[in-house]
């Protein structure tokens, strides 16, 4: 392994100009004439417009327009769209609501946008939109998913507020196995909602091109050119070929950045409308109301197993919070990235998953880290360790006992593990969690006056999102290939245009690694460059732990296709047959003798094109690949999580985090170590900390950073990260991806953990001091019994 | 407009702003130095930290005004564009304490005034506690508390926080 190849450490490119302050992120972007614009949104949960009269908001200082959802109708600007067809049961298709980008009938939900001003600065357009005067009829709202079916009906496409139900699994074989088992054990959960946060809000800055009628957003977007396709087809703005995406510096995305907004679209028709950009960023407020929440299940699950604890069927109801629309991914997350990983590590033989997903007046919900796969681990890592302690099995081995341990091994539920070896993972993670010492720590602990638990969570992920037929027949309507461009200039400096886009994953390090080792070139000499329709070929965008398994296999196929014709080259430089060309090295050999030619000769060769006739072969060295998997991928491994709670107060402390993880080949493993502490620090802020709450009118109680409790550094621990290997079959690097696993993980860990330290199964997320306070105390009589 | 003067990374500017203008809105589009981020609107997240007469403040909730006289020193006054970085930079470059960068500006000046009251041997509880003011979503802090410890300790010596990164 060389200083800068793969599986080494390197020092990332990309930080000298985020620690001098010299980043360019979207809100940094400024172009001459731009305006500013400012949304007016709903206050209401659910209400009807009856009129909006802006004329005295026209009048005001510094601002040039205001315009509403009537004239964005009238305009004939297509509405947003949910890009994954999901049946139900019944084989009707899902009910979609229409989803315009400024309100003109009805709002739907507290920050619904029904107008925008245009002014010359920020502050201008925020006075001028208090001016707008929009007279509401208030509609009674529905926002707890449980009620949703009875409540009123919020769009006409959708009675009883149901947008599918759909199921997965053989339910006659799980309830043919549940009736003969021996122990069966039931949980109602909730997996909370939460809002994503990133620290950079959404930005978006439309400009128009008059003379050549083309518009350019600069936009906070995972994926700038699935951007540009929605809003080319769909929405209709413009045309692919007139419209250029370009998403620079991004601030975390965590998929809240993936999904197609109103503020986008608003503000593309606006800049062509006013002859001027017009940008817009979103105050933190703002983000609450109108970034994709993410979660928010309410889920009755079972577990049968055989006397001697082996698992016969898990079965598991959900219905799924959609929000008041349906955004742009949000019908997969809750069907084919969740229910198909209900099998969890183990050999089920049989599971039956029913998703029923309702409309409710809340902001719309969709992808959030780890998208589907948090979810099901939660239900089947919980059941899993209450069937234990039901049992008086201990958690180790219960799931040792059923862990898969041959592969390929198919599941119930579609997805087909191809490598994995989850007893490697556990047996290193308790070991470097010291589980033999717990008892004595517990005593300890108990002698302060703290109860100390231990709990478990052995994930398993889908990603490397996505073979493209198998999404298709699923339903998805875009292929989840990669693409790749590899530029050799003449000098012999590569660079690499990706479809993939960077966030925080630091890819203009570890693709320059991969490219450098494979061509034996200095990595210094390596530039990855992405988020530019008008650079960079399409690609499908930064999500579902990616990157590494889909954009960098494209980046491998394209690399044998520079080294195929390359060797070309070289074979017409050093006057031999193609087929006796070697290369190694970033050396050009002819094999068997020490006539050779340098990476940097060749490359010139290629250009100046003097040794061979362009009927030969063409000149130039640069190749291009659309990489399609074969297969997902499944990370998967195992945490342990340790914590004390005080007794008196509720509080818990993490005292220990072990994470032990098996992502493949590992290309930077500084890097994959902290996308895994990223991911586990968002993981326990599901389990203790964060939850987006409603009231009963439908106001977002949690609407700010001071209400809604994001995880600060006094909140977590430092966690200890170990890794096992085995390579993913399925891609040429072995690569199964890492960015979503501990927050796929965690939460699951937590609740385990505390559950275990108070004897008591009645804890909900975020496990407050409050909430594990009230647990305690309910299962003060209970234990007590138990102890006569 | 009132007219407002300040010293900013060694230099003296003026510009002309509204009573309400925040000394963040100042920095970012009077001056053009975009280094200082705004991540929130509550003052949680510390995004904004710059220092104010050599004391940490978010200049998020810091008006213009407020700042007439003063020095100001933001991210992009730490080091020359063409010398060597400042030792707390190189250390969050080294242990990998930023992953998407936005954060970053506010968390590095908000680690200095830590140094300044809490001397160069921080220990975790410590950097953990005094970063109540900043909020990281990428990292999971793990990896910039390392950063901190570092940054302070090569602060003392003078020098770079070259450690061997566990």
């Amino acid at each position: 392994m060389s200083a800068t190849g793969i599986g080494a450490a390197v020092r990332r490119k990309e930080d000298i100009r985020f620690i001098t302050g010299r980043g360019q992120y979207t809100d940094d972007v400024t172009r001459p004439g731009a305006t500013r614009a400012f949304f007016v949104r709903s206050p209401h949960a659910r209400a009807r417009i009856k009129a909006i009269d802006v004329g005295a908001a026209k009048r005001m200082p510094g601002v040039v327009e205001v315009l509403t959802g009537a004239q964005l109708a009238t305009d004939k600007i297509g509405n947003l769209i949910c890009g994954w067809m999901i049946h139900s049961k019944d084989g009707t298709p899902m009910k979609m609501a229409p989803h315009p980008a400024l309100a003109a009938g009805n709002v739907n939900h507290v920050g619904d946008a029904v107008a925008v001003v245009i002014a010359e600065t920020q502050a201008q357009a925020r006075d001028a939109a208090e001016k707008v005067k929009v007279d509401y009829e208030v509609l009674p709202a529905v926002t707890d998913p449980a009620k949703a079916k009875s409540g009123p009906q919020i769009h006409e496409v959708a009675p009883k507020n149901t947008i599918y139900e759909w199921s997965l699994g053989d339910q006659k074989a799980v309830d043919a196995a549940f009736a003969a088992a021996k122990h069966v054990t039931k949980l109602d959960l909730i997996n909370n909602r939460l809002v994503p946060n990133a620290i950079e809000p959404r930005v978006a800055l439309a400009e128009y091109d008059a003379g050549n009628d083309s518009l350019t957003l600069w936009n906070t977007s995972q994926n700038p050119h699935v951007a540009r396709l929605v809003i080319a087809a769909f929405v209709g703005i413009a045309p692919e070929h007139k419209l250029r995406v370009i998403a620079p510096d991004v601030g975390g995305g965590f998929g809240s950045k993936i999904f197609i907004y109103p503020e986008e679209v608003v503000c593309l028709w606006a800049a062509r409308k006013v002859g001027r950009p017009v940008k817009w960023t979103a105050e933190r407020s703002e983000s609450f109301l109108t970034d994709a929440h993410g979660r928010d299940h309410v889920t009755h699950a079972e577990l049968a197993l055989d006397a001697s604890g082996k698992i016969l069927a898990l079965r598991a109801k959900t219905i799924a919070n959609l929000g008041a629309y349906m955004s742009t991914f949000s019908s997969s997350v809750p069907t084919y990235l969740y229910a198909t990983l209900m099998s969890g590590q183990y050999d089920i033989p049989q599971i039956y998953c029913e998703v029923d997903a309702v409309y409710t007046n809340t902001v719309p919900v969709d992808a959030y880290r780890g998208a589907g796969r948090p979810e099901a681990t939660f239900v089947v890592e919980r059941l899993v360790e209450v069937a234990a302690r039901q049992m008086g099995l201990d958690p180790a081995d219960l799931r040792k006992r059923n862990f898969i341990k041959s592969f390929p091994h198919q599941t119930p539920v579609i997805m087909a593990y191809d490598a994995g070896d989850y007893n490697a993972s556990l047996k290193k993670a308790m070991e470097l969690a010291d589980v033999k010492g717990f008892n004595k720590r517990k005593r300890e602990s108990a002698r302060h006056g703290k109860l100390r638990g231990i709990g478990y969570s052995t994930y398993i992920e889908a990603c490397g999102i996505a073979p493209s037929q198998a999404v298709g027949s699923l339903g998805a309507g875009v292929g989840l290939w990669e693409s790749a461009e590899v530029r050799v200039n003449p000098t012999g400096s590569v660079e690499v245009l990706t479809g993939c886009h960077a966030h925080g994953q630091g890819h203009e390090t570890t693709f320059a690694q991969l490219v450098s080792e494979r061509l034996g070139i200095p990595f210094e000499n390596v530039s990855i460059v992405h988020g530019d329709t008008d650079k960079v070929q399409f690609g499908m965008g930064t999500y579902g732990s990616r990157s590494g398994a889909v954009g960098m296999s494209a980046i491998v196929k394209a690399l044998d296709k520079i080294e195929a014709k390359a060797k070309k080259v070289a074979a017409h430089m050093l006057e031999a047959a193609e087929g006796d060309i070697e290369f190694k090295d970033g050396k050009f050999t002819v094999a068997g003798t020490d006539k050779s030619a340098a990476w940097g000769d060749v490359a010139l060769n290629a250009y100046i094109a003097h040794k061979f006739s362009g009927q030969e072969l063409e000149p130039g060295l640069k190749e291009t690949s659309f990489y399609d998997p074969t297969n997902f991928t499944f990370p998967a491994g195992c945490h342990i999580c340790e914590v004390e709670v005080d007794a008196e107060t509720g509080k818990t402390e993490i005292v220990n985090w072990t994470a032990v993880d098996d992502f493949g080949t590992v290309i930077n493993p500084m890097i994959v170590e902290g996308q895994v502490h990223g991911g586990i620090a968002q993981g326990i802020g599901q389990a203790l900390l964060e939850g987006a709450v409603y009231d009963k009118d439908g106001q977002l109680v949690s609407g700010s950073l001071m209400d809604y409790a994001m995880p600060h550094a006094h909140d977590l621990p430092s966690f200890k990260v170990g890794l096992t290997e085995t390579k993913s079959p399925s891609n040429p690097l072995g690569i199964k991806g890492c960015g979503e696993a501990g927050a796929i993980a965690a939460p699951a860990a937590v609740i385990n953990a505390i559950t275990d330290a108070i004897g008591s199964e009645q804890v909900t997320m975020p496990a407050t001091a409050a909430t594990v306070w009230a647990a305690i105390q309910r299962a003060q009589p209970a234990q007590a019994a138990a102890a006569e | 407009m009132p007219a407002v003067s300040m010293t900013v990374n060694g230099k003296a500017v003026t510009g002309d702003v509204e009573a309400r203008t925040l000394l963040v809105q100042f920095l970012r589009e009077n001056l053009r130095l975009t280094g200082t981020h705004v991540g929130c609107d509550t003052s949680q997240c510390g995004a904004c930290v710059v220092h104010i007469d050599g004391i940490a403040a978010k200049s998020c909730t810091t008006l213009a005004l407020q700042c007439e006289g003063a020095k100001i020193t933001t991210i992009e006054g730490l080091a020359d564009p063409n010398g060597p970085l400042h030792p707390m930079q190189e250390a969050f470059r080294e242990h990998h304490g930023l992953q998407c960068g936005y954060c970053t500006p506010g968390m590095i000046m908000a680690a200095l005034d830590i140094v300044r009251r809490k001397g160069h041997d921080l220990d975790e509880k410590t950097i953990r506690e005094q970063l109540d003011g900043n909020i990281c979503r990428c990292t999971g802090y793990h990896n910039i508390v390392k950063a901190i410890a570092a940054g302070a300790k090569a602060m003392g010596r003078g020098g770079p926080a070259r450690q061997a990164a566990e």
